[in-house]
């Protein structure tokens, strides 16, 4: 296909869109309005189970079996991504240096470390209370592992996160989700029902079932990220084409920046 | 003038979704497809943000100060972006992760060069 005629498919598709974007777009009440049904309806469901963040108790009690699936795509394309980023045939793996840094962003990075592993853990833990929760506090923590190698200390950030070991909690984080799920069904009679005890509102030990679903998750989504990130970063600086093996000082001056 | 303001923020998400559309189709390099591809995404975020929206509205998280009564926006179409943003992650580091293999195996990633089917 020429990208002439290319040219002339995307702009009837794009007038198609627009048209029927348009068509569903003014079946929809007007921006702002005061009329939200399910905004209503999930309100109500969350006070009832004494949880103050509502979004998290729509994402862990009242469509927790959503979750699971959310949970479950991004653990399958974790795998997918490592089996496509297996080492092919003409690579093979080398030891990296530390690369200098400049003092300014080793300071940075000294300072921000163990403060985003905080605020990572912070916001994992108050999901169920303030803004967050177990997805948002675990990419928090992934990318707070990383700050390592902004501050060009690979090898220990690689020493800092043991695979085998963050394979094994990924997998765990997905169990226990399902278990919490199972025993709601074994208990009451419904999967995921909240059967905790919920305690009070705005308490940190309270909504029963959020905080524990939403810490499974934290642990899945920490461990997703820090190996689809070690996929990446492998790619790019451990891995090396053989026939390049006299220009390696270049090539990882290159990868470095 | 107050009906077409009422749909504006509709307006906006939709054509972020366009303008993806057309990134991707006159893309040149496959990195930057799957950017549009995300970009493309954002606009459903935009657009379930937009859906949610109530004027005066707060953060739906009740605490000392927003109680039962206080007006909160839409909590379940906010729930609905955090699931799109994580399968849009995933989608986005699968895609990525094939761009990396096409461009190993065949020295390309524009997508007018990837024409030949190979083994």
């Amino acid at each position: 296909m020429s990208r002439r005629v290319r040219m002339i498919l995307l702009v009837v598709g794009l007038l198609g869109a627009v048209t029927v974007l348009a068509v569903g777009v003014s079946g929809l009440p007007a921006f702002g309005g005061h009329h939200h049904p399910y905004r209503d309806l999930a309100v109500a469901a969350s006070l009832r189970h004494a949880t103050a963040n509502v979004v998290s108790a729509v994402n862990f009690d009242q469509r927790a079996l959503d979750t699971f699936g959310e949970e479950t795509i991004l653990v399958a394309s974790v795998a997918g991504v490592a089996a496509l980023l297996r080492p092919v045939r003409r690579e093979r793996r080398r030891r990296r240096p530390d690369v200098p840094v400049m003092d300014s962003t080793r300071l940075l990075t000294a300072v921000f470390f163990p403060v985003t592993l905080l605020i990572g853990i912070d916001v994992m833990a108050h999901g169920a209370i303030t803004p967050g929760g177990g997805f948002q506090g675990g990419v928090v923590l992934a990318t707070g592992i990383h700050l390592l190698y902004v501050g060009g200390r690979y090898r220990l950030l690689e020493r800092m996160r043991p695979l085998p070991l963050f394979e094994i909690t990924e997998a765990a984080g997905l169990v226990i989700f399902i278990a919490i799920g199972a025993a709601g069904l074994a208990v009451a009679g419904h999967v995921f029902t909240n059967i905790l005890p919920q305690g009070q509102l705005g308490r940190l030990i309270s909504s029963g079932t959020v905080v524990l679903l939403s810490g499974a998750v934290g642990m899945a989504v920490v461990s997703s990220v820090v190996i689809l990130l070690a996929g990446f970063l492998d790619q790019a600086l451990a891995l090396e084409e053989v026939p390049d093996t006299d220009q390696d000082s270049d090539g990882a001056e290159e990868a470095a920046r | 003038m107050t009906a077409v303001l009422g749909y504006y923020p509709y307006a906006v998400a939709g054509a972020i979704v366009l303008l993806g559309l057309v990134g991707i189709a006159i893309s040149r390099d496959l990195v930057h497809a799957v950017v549009c591809l995300s970009v493309c995404q954002s606009g459903t975020y935009v657009f379930l943000l937009a859906v949610g929206f109530q004027y005066g509205g707060v953060a739906p998280i009740f605490g000392s100060t927003v109680h039962r009564g206080t007006p909160v926006v839409d909590p379940v179409v906010q729930a609905l972006s955090l699931t799109d943003i994580v399968v849009s992650a995933a989608v986005t580091s699968m895609l990525l992760a094939l761009v990396i293999q096409i461009a190993k195996r065949r020295g390309t990633v524009d997508p007018d060069e990837l024409r030949s089917l190979k083994g």
